[in-house]
């Protein structure tokens, strides 16, 4: 083998690193693909881990993505529990931990996000868990099945997605629940304040606390495995299990340290490029820099999947942009949520339906614009949502005022 | 196991055995028969599992929930009378033999 036998190396084998390698053979490349993940797993979903997977309403099987089968029939050579440590750009190769040395003619990093941590000194052990891999989720329901026969409660430190997931999901098993949220409302970022409060009554119909405002000013760990958290207000909190879902810090160590530009993120274009030649990026991992010149993250599993498709072209040659409708989803107890779109810097909101029930759609405009739709139990408004934002024609916010204007007459044929 | 044909875009077609219970679209994905996405991985919110039964035979396939049928509506190819969700779809005895045909795309 010469050195310029294409050969592309993808570091990360989750859902954007999975869907680079097979657009690559679908796309009729030939060459060598190694996909290289440092987890003892072949690709996983991660959505599970916070709603179905905790409450023991999945098999192993339906957690998984590919069988490895498959991905040895697509002759992709799946490397599970190797980490990638460093690039070098000079020399095209990537060294792996242990000391070997890979050569790439193309370079993918999907290397995901790590869960932030709360920086108390008693934050630092097993006293404050985080989820993101499938071991910390087996972790947490050890912890939650601990809870239950301690009769101790589960404390959520931030009310985000994934805080309100596993809450969710504790108190389905009957486990008392307290979220402890720094914010002085829920999903502060992402939702509106009639959406935060509207989510708030839910949680509490459902039997949870919530503390709001809540300032953390010391975290211990008892000798009988339980965590007692002090709050600045004086309250303090005593948890059989403690779990933090403070957001994630993505993970561009090894781009920083090869001189590929970040920003928080490895820095891409709309197609995955980084900085450097023949390196792109997709995921969690990423920060896009938009056609306005603004830095927008992503953490769903659409952008995963779409920008791991965009990098895969790029790196063959063709650049296929990546501007489909941003949507993500959350399940809490009964009730479905599904965005579409990107609220931020929105003006307006209409909100379609009724909130006093369980089925209604949030729509944010800005400057007269339809830009997203917060759909609650309201699967219709969403799908719609994800056809007519940024297409050519908007509703109005009469129209959508309007119960009997029929939304569907502005899909593009 | 209930056996079940899957009919991928490219006309190529892949005989699974699918163990009860499981969806068709597990099945299909872990597999990798092409052509599903489920970009959801089955939670019912990501229309891209669509699939059409077998008109012949749609009428032994348990109906659509409410959700399904709204998400069927924002499908990406065309939908027609047999279009379904594929992780709503439980593999059961009754289904043996099953065809399902996979649409051009799902994004
Ligand atoms: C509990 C939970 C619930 C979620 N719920 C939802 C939801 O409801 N809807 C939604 O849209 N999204 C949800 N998400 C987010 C979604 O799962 C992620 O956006 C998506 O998985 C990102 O995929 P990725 O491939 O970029 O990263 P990852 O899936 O994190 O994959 C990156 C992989 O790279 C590996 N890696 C990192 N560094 C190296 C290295 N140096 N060498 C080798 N391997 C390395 C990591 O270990 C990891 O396996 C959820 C996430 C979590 C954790
Ligand atoms: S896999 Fe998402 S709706 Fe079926």
């Amino acid at each position: 083998m010469t050195q310029s036998d294409p050969h592309i190396v993808i570091v990360g084998a989750g859902q954007a690193g999975l869907q680079a390698a097979e657009t690559l053979r679908s796309n009729a490349f030939d060459g060598r693909i190694t996909l290289l993940g440092n987890e003892p797993h072949p690709p996983y979903h991660r959505p599970p881990l916070s709603k179905a997977w905790l409450t023991d309403e999945l098999n192993p099987g339906q957690l998984s993505i590919r069988d490895v089968s498959v991905l040895e029939r697509k002759n992709i050579d799946f490397r599970a529990g190797v980490r990638v440590s460093a690039i070098d750009i000079e020399d095209r190769s990537v060294l792996l931990h242990g000391g070997d040395r890979l050569a790439y003619t193309g370079l993918m990093l999907a290397t995901g996000a790590t869960p932030r941590r709360l920086p108390h000194n008693g934050a630092a052990g097993d006293a404050i868990r985080v989820l993101r891999s499938r071991e910390d989720a087996d972790r947490i329901a050890l912890g939650l099945k601990d809870c239950a026969e301690r009769e101790l409660p589960l404390i959520v430190i931030g009310g985000g997605f994934i805080g309100l997931e596993i809450a969710a999901s504790a108190r389905k098993l009957g486990i008392a629940v307290t979220v402890l949220e720094a914010a002085p409302r829920l999903l502060e970022r992402a939702f509106t304040r009639e959406l935060s409060d509207w989510y708030a009554q839910l949680h509490l119909s459902h039997g949870a606390h919530l503390v709001f405002d809540a300032r953390i000013a010391s975290i211990d760990a008892t000798s009988d495995g339980a965590t007692t958290i002090q709050l600045a207000d004086g309250r303090s909190f005593v948890a059989g299990l403690a779990v933090a879902g403070i957001g994630v810090r993505p993970n561009d160590e090894l781009a920083q340290a090869a001189g590929i530009a970040c920003d928080n993120g490895i820095l891409v274009d709309d197609c995955g490029c980084t900085s450097a030649p023949n390196i792109v990026a997709a995921g969690d991992c990423t920060v896009r820099r938009l056609s306005d010149g603004t830095l927008l993250r992503l953490e769903s599993v659409q952008n995963a999947v779409e920008q791991g498709r965009a990098a895969a072209l790029a790196l063959l040659g063709t650049r296929k942009p990546f501007v489909a409708t941003p949507w993500f989803w959350s399940d809490q107890y009964d009730i479905k949520l599904q965005i579409a779109g990107l609220s931020r810097g929105a003006d307006s909101h209409v909100v379609r339906g009724d909130m006093t029930g369980h089925s209604f759609s949030i729509f944010h405009f800005r400057a007269g614009r339809l830009i997203a739709v917060d759909s609650i139990n309201a699967a219709k408004d969403h799908m719609l949502a994800r056809q007519i934002i940024g297409g050519e024609v908007s509703p109005t916010v009469e129209q959508v005022n309007d119960p009997s204007f029929n939304l569907a007459t502005l899909r593009a044929k | 196991m209930v056996q079940i044909t899957f009919v991928e875009p490219s006309g190529s077609s892949t005989e699974l055995n699918v163990p009860e219970g499981w969806s068709l679209m597990q099945a299909a994905v872990t597999n990798g028969v092409d052509g599903i996405v489920a970009e959801c991985g089955g939670s019912c919110v990501c229309a891209t599992c669509h699939v059409y039964v077998d008109p012949e035979r749609l009428a032994e396939v348990l109906p659509p929930s409410e959700d399904e049928i709204e998400l069927l509506d924002g499908v990406k190819a065309e939908r027609r009378p047999n279009s379904r969700l594929s992780c709503q779809i439980k593999a059961t005895p009754e289904l043996a033999g099953l065809t399902i045909t996979i649409p051009e795309c799902q994004t």
